[in-house]
């Protein structure tokens, strides 16, 4: 780990807290991740020095506030090692850019009896826009299960089943929010092309937190949300194969998309501007320029590492020395989420007796209540760690667990 | 943890462990269901309704501590009430897990709910069971779901 490592807390200050009492240990970042002081400096200085309106204006701060935007749209295409910062285009998060796919690329291209294959781990901002396509367009929606068992791992024995020539587009996910399992996209990109399908990957819980290239992976969409990488909210990326973006129309009318318009027809402008109506998220997007800038310094097989190994020690650590707890998930290659049932107690109970005790965690079924019913769950409790966590974290985290299933057991 | 024993009661702790009429029940001739979909909670409330009096009320599901055992305390406190005096004693639990003040007159068992004032979040995990049990004595057949503005 280098020099940037250092001091890592001091450059998030929200983790300076006391929370009921104890100091904050924030273990809920698969839902939002805290943002380092310069991401939030990045925003204010934009702010407080420039900004003004983009592409419309000839006077400094306008050309300012675009070049900086235009300026992290070749930072994100760097970041995802996308071919062209017109692969590029700002949304409002993973949601947004999945919508964007489902409506401008699906409606075009999607005939009755043309299958979406998604997988049994999407979360449910990868699932609901394809059903909704789905009733739109006369398609049909396949999945690709998981494993029997707590794993969550895709059964991929059954891939070459689901990834037939009728399927128009797989939707995966890259890294699962509720088990952390990591699936191995590029190959799920290989076997979709074979089949002449092109691949929509959500990368809501991987960018930021892997290395990730899009071009070594093979995908053909790729959806990303800011705020799960240090960066602010309401921001995201939607990395889309240029001769795609250039054939789909656009998704949303308005300002900044158009090249002429007149009364009763317009044309539209070449991607990305054509999928980014109105007056984008300026400050956002430039805070969030800011972030890749910092996760690259830190570096993200680092990142990574830290990820894993924190996660490899609670595993064991839970499932060791926690009464009654069942750790779902795969003991090795996962994420930083780690998800749990402690045996007759309910995961709101389980968050709001952690919050007393200062640890931040996440109850319910993290969006997809279809794989906590495949589970045998109503829900689950989630510790999910990210670059400023501590092992010394984890000893809360093992207490405060053991003092809730005591307390339970009464 | 001082505020978790004031959520946490032994009467609440007791409820979720032992819940009370907690059945699928024969007689019913009314069913009220009761969703929270930000958490996955699921209840289901039987009714047998004679006239206008709640002559027999059970209930299963899944839930955490305080909507289970809030449903539980409600299946004991509303057998044999008129539909009036349930809605009667549901406004007074209502303010309570709002408020933190009991109703004018003893509640017995039912104020262990008092602490859940103090945690906002929890609120509707309480009120859950109750909104069914009202709905399905009242025939509305609708199931009711923690994110209707009802509560
Ligand atoms: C795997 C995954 N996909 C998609 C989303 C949705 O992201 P957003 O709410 O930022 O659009 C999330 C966030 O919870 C997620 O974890």
């Amino acid at each position: 780990m280098n020099a940037a490592w250092k001091n890592i807390r001091a450059d998030f200050p929200i983790l300076d807290q006391q929370v009921n009492g104890h100091p904050l240990v924030y273990l809920d970042n698969a839902a939002t991740t805290q943002k380092p002081q310069c991401v939030i400096d990045a925003l204010t200085n934009y702010y407080r020095k420039d900004n003004a309106n983009v592409h419309r204006g000839i006077h400094t701060l306008s050309m300012r506030a675009t070049s900086a935007y235009e300026a992290a749209r070749e930072r994100a295409a760097k970041f995802l090692n996308a071919a062209e910062p017109g692969e590029i285009i700002f949304t409002a998060g993973t949601t947004d850019g999945i919508n964007l796919v489902a409506n401008a690329w699906g409606d075009e291209n999607l005939k009755p009896g043309d299958v979406i294959l998604l997988t049994e781990m999407e979360h449910h901002s990868n699932m609901v826009p394809w059903q909704l396509l789905a009733r739109r367009t006369g398609a049909k929606l396949r999945y690709l299960p998981i494993v029997a068992g707590d794993t969550g791992l895709l059964d991929l024995t059954q891939l070459d089943k689901v990834l037939t020539p009728d399927v128009k587009i797989f939707a995966f996910i890259h890294v699962s929010n509720t088990l952390g399992v990591i699936n191995p996209a590029a190959e799920l990109c290989a076997a979709a092309k074979k089949v002449g399908a092109l691949t929509l990957v959500d990368a809501a819980q991987s960018t930021g937190h892997l290395p990730l290239d899009v071009r070594t992976m093979g995908c053909d969409f790729l959806a990303v949300s800011g705020h799960k990488m240090c960066g602010p909210t309401g921001v995201g990326l939607l990395y889309g194969r240029k001769a795609l973006l250039d054939a789909m129309p656009p998704y949303r009318g308005g300002g900044s998309m158009i090249s002429s318009v007149e009364y009763f027809e317009s044309k539209w402008a070449p991607a990305p501007a054509k999928f980014e109506a109105g007056t984008p998220n300026i400050a956002d997007v430039i805070a969030l320029a800011r972030a890749m800038d910092y996760l690259d310094d830190l570096g993200r097989e680092a990142i990574a590492q830290h990820d894993e190994k924190l996660a490899a020690v609670a595993y064991a650590r839970l499932q060791a020395e926690v009464p009654g707890i069942r750790v779902l998930g795969p003991a090795h290659h996962r994420s930083g989420v780690v998800s749990f049932d402690l045996k007759g107690v309910h995961a709101h109970d389980v968050v709001t007796m952690a919050d007393q005790e200062g640890v931040a965690l996440r109850g319910g079924h993290h969006c997809n209540q279809p794989l906590m019913k495949k589970l045998g769950l109503s829900s689950t409790s989630r510790a999910s760690f990210y670059l400023y966590n501590t092992e010394a974290e984890i000893d809360r985290l093992v207490a405060t667990l053991q003092k809730i299933s005591k307390f339970f057991a009464g | 943890m001082q505020d978790l024993t004031d959520l946490y009661q032994s009467v609440i702790l007791d409820h979720n462990r032992r819940p009370r009429n907690y059945s699928v029940l024969p007689t019913a001739n009314r069913v009220g269901s009761g969703n929270n979909p930000m958490c996955g909670d699921q209840m289901t409330v039987y009714v047998k309704l004679e006239g206008d009096r709640i002559a027999d009320l059970s209930f299963q599901g899944s839930g955490c501590a305080i909507s289970k055992a809030s449903t539980s305390l409600m299946t004991v406190n509303l057998k044999g009430k008129t539909i009036a005096e349930a809605e009667a004693i549901y406004a007074g639990v209502h303010k309570l897990v709002t408020t933190g003040t009991v109703a004018e007159d003893d509640m017995s068992d039912l104020a262990a709910l008092a602490g859940v004032h103090q945690f906002p979040a929890r609120i509707k995990c309480a009120t859950l069971g109750w909104h069914a049990a009202l709905n399905a004595a009242k025939g509305d057949a609708q199931p009711v779901t923690t994110e209707k503005p009802s509560d």
